[in-house]
């Protein structure tokens, strides 16, 4: 018997019209647990770099958690996988809600999906019976319409539906594939979803989710539940109150927008507007969230309340959101919060990325403004700044006029302008947008995490450590006295000696070889959510969590009856970061494509940099290009990946196998 | 007219604050767990015993017990509007019937029940409760005097109306032949 996981794949090729339930292989939960893990060891497997993220080979795949559907609290995340079109690099994009355990209840850790249908159509999975269903009437219909629409027209009100709008049947770089509760936004899943003439996939299970040791496992879930009480009451003091507590960033439970209007960017992430937040504000922005939200909601099985049901013009609910992109438009635009939530439910509908599609939109208007583009790029482009928000965001959904070139967002559609635009799409890493943030001194944990991130999103690599000093010695010696959550006693030095001012504050400090543990931490507890579908918000992101490194190897041995210890989990974790970045280096990544946003930082330290990245990539056990190196590949059972490397000159053959001094045996645990 | 002394007793009773619910379905969850056999060894909400009605466009979580089973369901099917949203009758409904899939054993169709996690040792409340950190669902024990037992009178009374209806020769053969099969 397999336990956590259902042992089976559903693979659907478009093209043929063909369904399949193919039995996995033990080993590979052994090897990379689930979700991200086994989504990279397929894509290592079946997706040459050769594959152009719009070709029928492409493949895009919703691959489960190894512990979804568990009763483990928050349990509950799909890992959404393709080649990006808009990075052309290997995509992970994430999403909670409802759907991902409905996948694991019908049977079915992953689906995987091949080909290209001829005509729109969308997937009913319902337990053993598979359909590709018509889909011809949804044309052009918003995501969240569309789940209805099919919820009615198979008569299933509780089936889950992960769904396009017209961003994704139109391959905007930037759509998002919806669910309602959640979506799974960045890198373009849904413009792959929508290359491959799928327009949703609706799901119903009711099979049982086995775990191995099901007394143990209930025990620390309710330890799980029991911490998650205390700590709602107990929020960690001299925090910012959105980071004080766990969850995602609780922005639909709390009206203080201080921190985000006064430090984020504006407009095309440019300007800072450090008096903007006064009571006027606060009482109008207020006003508009208590009136639009309606409720505050949950993903599967997880006690907390990070997203909320808005409400634009009636008391239904028209959308769900959570976390920053309650501003992203707002402050793309300069207006108010009324706006920002009105358009993002048109954008929801439309399915695009909420940090994507405002600065793209943010951007011609930049373009505009300094005449690289011009009204007859825009013609009926309304005279309202909000007006104008509206009819780009139109006009990119269906790729009219300008929109098609914005469609492709601000780094592919910069070099299509020409004229010196490039300089205008100033806010990306790896060809993707990324957070509106300008701060003056370089911080070297930030530096390391902004270059080496995959995700392409700086919250799927941060979180544990905290983004800055506390004020004094005693509040930080406060805070470390209880920090069960590190892997051991040195992090907690590190934090304790480190200060906002003086020798030992930013950039210099914490010392280099601390900078590469503490990143280093922070990025595993994220690839160890993401292959086992627990959300980060109960883990890998807020400050001390209930799960974390000392609790996730007995919580998932307990569960899908492995026998795992940290040093054990550390060591899959690293294959699986290892493989998800082979997969890219053979796409082509290079050190080069590793910086922060050039005005990420006003001071920067090209020395001190270079030295981070050396450090890091040695810490990390890749070489000086940032290449993993044969022996780090061969202490990962990844000797396939090394052969193919060589085969492709990425590493030098058998006779020149030597890697630079200090790379191997990287001591990354 | 007289009636005999009422014995008080116990009524466990689940609480449930629609307003509070999250939609999260950890009810679902550790019902379905708790149920299973060995105990916690598999989840599988279509086997709960506890189900979120949900309908998130119109901002309606209701979670509900699974109560007796009927054969055949409710000739017609009412709805309610509370406070401008529109319900099913069976929203509120407990039964386990032919009109809806929940509630029954996925494998078999055999009825579900809510048994209040009646076991040994007791427990101090049941697991949907405990598992719901968002208090829309809390636990109650409360006495209540038991329905009082009807008076002899009462009986009298039924049975000479049974009488004139159908003469007292037919009501003895039925009391008789009942007597038989009880």
């Amino acid at each position: 018997m397999r336990y956590a996981e259902t042992g089976f794949n559903l693979e659907v090729d478009l093209t043929r019209g063909s369904i399949e339930r193919v039995p996995t292989d033990p080993r590979l939960t052994e090897l990379h647990l689930g979700g991200l893990g086994t989504n990279a060891k397929l894509f290592w497997d079946r997706v040459p770099p050769e594959v152009e993220p719009f070709s029928p080979d492409n493949l895009l795949v919703f691959g489960t958690g190894l512990l979804v559907g568990t009763p483990a609290p928050g349990c509950n995340r799909t890992v959404v996988s393709c080649i990006s079109p808009q990075t052309r690099l290997f995509a992970f994009s994430m999403m909670g809600g409802f759907w991902g355990p409905e996948l694991k209840l019908a049977g079915y850790d992953k689906l995987v999906v091949r080909g290209r249908s001829p005509e729109l159509v969308y997937l009913w999975i319902n337990d053993d019976k598979v359909q590709i269903r018509d889909a011809s009437r949804l044309r052009g219909l918003g995501s969240l319409e569309t789940a209805e629409l099919i919820r009615q027209e198979l008569n299933e009100p509780h089936a889950q539906v992960s769904s396009i709008g017209l961003a994704g049947e139109n391959r905007v770089f930037f759509a998002s594939i919806e669910q309602g509760r959640s979506s799974a936004s960045r890198l373009g899943v849904g413009a792959v979803m929508g290359d491959k003439n799928l327009k949703a996939v609706a799901v119903k299970g009711s099979q049982d989710v086995n775990v191995a040791r099901p007394a143990e496992f209930l025990q620390m879930c309710n330890e799980a539940l029991q911490f998650i009480r205390v700590r709602a009451k107990n929020p960690i003091p001299g925090v910012m109150p959105i980071l004080a507590g766990l969850g995602s960033p609780q922005e639909m439970a709390i009206h203080d927008e201080k921190w985000h209007t006064e430090n984020f960017a504006w407009g095309n992430a440019r300007h800072r507007r450090k008096d903007f937040w006064t009571d006027d504000v606060k009482a109008a922005w207020t006003g508009t969230m208590e009136t639009m939200r309606t409720r505050l909601l949950s993903c599967y099985n997880c006690p907390m309340k990070c997203g909320a049901a808005i409400s634009v013009d009636t008391r239904m609910c028209s959308y769900m959101m959570k976390c920053f992109s309650k501003l992203t438009y707002t402050m793309a635009a300069f207006s108010d919060l009324n706006f920002g939530l009105r358009i993002a439910q048109k954008a929801t509908e439309h399915g695009v990325d909420a940090f994507s599609a405002p600065q793209t939109m943010a951007f011609a208007l930049e373009l505009l403004e300094a005449g690289i583009l011009t009204e007859k790029d825009m013609p009926g482009l309304p005279a309202d700044n909000e007006g104008k928000f509206y009819w780009l965001l139109d006009r990119i959904v269906r790729r009219e006029g300008i929109g098609d070139i914005l469609a492709n967002g601000t780094y592919w559609a910069a070099k299509e302008i020409g004229k010196g635009a490039e300089e205008y799409a100033h806010n990306n890493i790896k060809k993707t947008e990324q957070l509106p943030l300008k701060l003056g001194m370089l911080n070297p944990i930030y530096f390391l995490m902004y270059c080496t991130g995959e995700k392409a999103n700086i919250t799927q690599i941060e979180g544990n450590f905290p983004q800055a000093p506390f004020e004094t010695r005693a509040e930080r010696e406060a805070f470390a006295a209880d920090w069960e959550q590190v892997p051991d006693e040195r992090f907690k030095q590190w934090f304790v000696e480190w200060e906002l001012r003086g020798e030992k504050s930013i950039p210099q400090y914490p010392p280099v070889d601390a900078t590469c543990e503490i990143v280093h931490w922070q990025e595993k507890m994220h690839y160890i959510d993401d292959a086992t579908g627990m959300c980060a918000g109960l883990s890998s992101f807020p400050l001390k969590p209930p799960f974390h490194i000392h609790i996730l190897p007995k919580l998932i041995s307990c569960g899908a009856g492995l026998d795992l210890d940290e040093a054990k989990l550390n060591h899959v974790t690293k294959r699986n970061r290892t493989l998800v970045r082979a997969n890219n280096i053979r796409r082509g990544l290079t050190r080069e494509d590793e910086k922060p946003p050039e005005d990420h930082w006003r001071k920067r330290f090209p020395e001190l940099e270079k030295k981070l990245l050396d450090e890091y990539y040695k810490f990390k056990g890749w070489n000086l290009d940032g290449v993993p190196t044969h022996e780090t590949l061969h202490e990962l059972d990844l000797d396939y990946v090394t052969e193919d490397f060589k085969k492709r000159g990425i590493l030098p053959g058998e006779a020149a196998s030597q890697s630079p001094p200090g790379s191997s045996k990287g001591g990354a645990a | 007219m007289t009636s005999e002394k009422s014995k008080p007793k116990t009524i466990k009773t689940i609480k449930i604050n629609v307003d509070k619910c999250n939609g999260c379905r950890a009810c679902e969850v550790i019902c379905s767990a708790s149920h299973a056999s060995p105990r916690y060894s598999s989840t599988n909400p279509a086997r709960a015993r506890v189900r979120v009605i949900r309908e998130p466009l119109a901002d309606i979580y209701i979670p509900v017990y699974a109560g007796e089973y009927t054969a055949a369901e409710c000739a017609g099917r009412d709805k309610y509007v509370i406070g401008g949203k529109e319900y099913a009758e069976c929203a509120f409904c407990r039964a386990s019937c032919p009109s809806r899939d929940f509630f029954k054993e996925p494998d078999s169709d055999l009825p579900l029940k809510c048994d209040m996690c009646e076991s040994d040792p007791t427990l101090k409340e049941p697991l949907c409760v405990q598992w719901c950190l968002a208090d829309a669902l809390t636990f109650e024990e409360r006495t209540e005097e038991a329905a009082p037992q009807a008076a002899p009178e009462d009986v009298d009374a039924g049975l000479e109306a049974l009488a004139n209806k159908h003469g007292w020769a037919r009501v003895r053969d039925a009391l008789g032949r009942l007597a038989q099969e009880d």
